[in-house]
């Protein structure tokens, strides 16, 4: 079944097109990459999906459902959850209230599976989250105190206790060490379990070892589209962008 | 300023902690002389305008510089309908409320649009155009003069007792319990989810957007709120000191709702109560030795501002009392 369906989709800068009729669909409980060059207009690309920008042409649907002119809290509410490529936490709050403050907006499917118990529930979930993520220990800690890789997996938790349908990671490794690195990993393969997953990413063995397909961005459109090994082979690709 | 996580230990800290609070006030009147008892009236009237203000600044993070548009909208709103329709003081109380509360909306639709600085001077733009409202309408406001309620418009009937708004005691303690109102009003407010989408945005709104809160609908209803009952403390001065005039419109105003919040501490429940406290006597001891009273509200101000910004309260749930709401 198809998550998410982009027809069209195009975002145009003043003069600048970033993103320019792409045409996209994600299959739902894959793990998709999207990779380009600096500029290419990925992150402008799931931006469009996310609602954090709105697209000058062109259609979303999530679920069959058209989300186009949806804004970006109503998105979230349907199950899109979306990891920004700038680390953006709550630096003052502590970690568990940082969790907290996205498990209060969890997405329900339907109204009946909304529990009552208010706060405990809250905290049940964002611990939950903390928990997948491997930070309980730290959930006191004012979130601007730890350590940066830290950050990035409050981040990703943060995007957990939403219980998305589909999670959007924009460059999650950048600036990991590479232990930290095969760790996310493995826990990207532990979220697609119950979640679709699409990140943008630059670092090449995460993306072989992790995604089902790659899409190829290349200024603005879509260049090629299919599996590692097509991706690999693809004589365009390597011409435009892996050398 | 993180809410601390929900326990019952710290539910009864905490309310303990208020109920004491409206202990000790409710005693104080009995041993206070009559000009501190007056004061104290005065305070806690102020100080349900701070922690209005408090619930828009301190917690949701948005510095409004015109919040004396809202006292002045509870202030006209009870005054005028006592004074020209002859309402009742309960009717009149409940006009100027509902005058903050239409007020708040509207003024929540277009300052909303802006953030940060432009949202401090969209906010003073509208209060200027308040308070030169209040003058522009003399025949009714009689401006900077001010209207004065009668005697007789001060007393009211309440469940077959007579209610005096002329007897000091009476005033002190419908203060109070009006003070003890707001303080669980707002207690509830910012314990609950409500308050986590407050912190949430003003710790970080884009982030706060894309984790599925409506902020713009959120800091309306902060707005609300806020507004209310400041227009609440206006509606109560009103009635209670029986002068309605264009000065408490005025910026300066506006700026001791701020400046009652950061001394006693932004984003505490207690808080802007205790700053209006202490400044309020600061600048009542200072008027004995200057005139110059405003400088001190502006040294004062800047200080916080540098050195403090956590304010008494803030300062104190910093580094001691953590569960402090
Ligand atoms: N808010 C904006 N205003 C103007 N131009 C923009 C804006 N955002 C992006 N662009 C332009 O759109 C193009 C695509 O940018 P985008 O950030 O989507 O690229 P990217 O593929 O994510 O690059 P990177 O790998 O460096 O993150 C670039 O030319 C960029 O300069
Ligand atoms: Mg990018």
């Amino acid at each position: 079944m198809k998550l998410l369906r982009a027809h069209n989709l195009s975002k145009s800068f003043g003069g600048v097109q970033a993103v320019q009729d792409v045409d996209f669909d994600l299959e739902q409980g894959e793990i998709r990459a999207i990779i380009g060059a600096n500029g290419a207009g990925k992150t402008t690309f799931v931006s469009l999906l996310s609602g954090r920008i709105t697209a000058t042409a062109g259609t979303i649907e999530f679920r069959g459902q058209d989300i186009t002119d949806l804004p970006i809290h109503k998105r979230v509410r349907k199950g899109i959850a979306y990891t920004f490529q700038i680390t953006s936490i709550f630096p003052n709050l502590t970690v568990l209230e940082n969790a907290a403050i996205a498990a209060q907006n969890r997405f329900h499917a339907s109204p009946a599976t909304i529990p009552t118990d208010g706060h405990p529930d809250i905290y049940r979930n964002a611990n939950a989250a903390l928990q997948q993520v491997g930070i309980t220990a730290l959930q006191d800690e004012p979130a601007g105190a730890i350590a940066y890789g830290h950050q990035r997996l409050l981040e990703v938790a943060m995007g957990l206790a939403l219980n998305p349908l589909l999670l959007i990671f924009d460059e999650p490794t950048q600036g990991l060490s590479d232990a930290e690195i095969q760790d996310f990993c493995k826990l990207v393969k532990q979220i697609n379990q119950s979640t679709t997953v699409l990140l943008i990413e630059h670092n090449m063995s995460v993306v072989m070892s992790l995604a089902h397909r790659i899409t190829v961005f290349d200024r603005g459109q879509v260049l090629a589209q299919g599996s590692p090994d097509q991706i690999r082979n693809n004589a365009n690709v390597q011409a435009a962008y892996l050398g | 300023m993180t809410p601390a996580k929900i326990n019952s230990g710290n539910s009864r800290k905490i309310i303990s902690l208020h109920l004491a609070v409206i202990v000790i006030l409710f005693l104080l009147q009995f041993v206070l002389p009559e000009y501190h008892h007056l004061t104290m009236t005065r305070i806690m009237i102020l100080a349900i305008f701070a922690m209005g203000y408090n619930v828009l600044f301190g917690y949701t993070g948005l510095l409004s510089l015109g919040h004396a548009m809202f006292f002045g909208a509870g202030l006209y709103g009870a005054g005028l309908t006592a004074y020209h329709l002859g309402w009742s003081v309960p009717l009149a109380f409940a006009s100027g409320i509902i005058a903050g509360a239409l007020l708040s909306l509207l003024v929540g639709c277009i300052a909303l649009r802006t953030t940060g600085v432009a949202f401090m001077i969209v906010t003073m733009m509208l209060a200027q155009v308040a308070y030169l409202a209040t003058l522009y309408f003399t025949r009714y406001t009689r401006g900077d003069e001010g209207l004065v309620l009668s005697q007789a418009s001060r007393s009211f009937e309440f469940f077959g007792a007579t209610v005096d708004l002329t007897n000091p005691s009476t005033r002190y303690n419908l203060s109070l319990a009006l003070l003890g109102i707001t303080m669980s009003i707002i207690y509830r407010l910012v314990r609950g989810k409500t308050g986590r989408a407050l912190v949430a945005i003003r710790e970080n709104e884009p982030r706060a957007q894309m984790l599925g809160y409506n902020t713009f609908a959120i800091k309306l209803k902060a707005l609300l709120v806020s507004g209310t009952l400041s227009a609440t403390a206006g509606a109560t001065f009103a009635l209670l000191f029986a002068y309605i005039g264009s000065s408490f419109t005025t910026i300066q105003y506006s700026i001791d709702a701020l400046l009652f919040t950061l001394l006693g501490g932004p984003g505490t429940v207690l808080g802007p109560a205790l700053g209006t406290f202490l400044m309020f006597y600061l600048v009542d001891i200072a008027s004995q030795y200057t005139t110059a009273y405003l400088l001190v509200t502006g040294l004062a101000l800047i200080f916080l501002v540098l050195y403090f910004p956590k304010g008494i309260l803030g300062t104190i749930k910093h580094r001691w009392l953590p569960w402090l709401p």
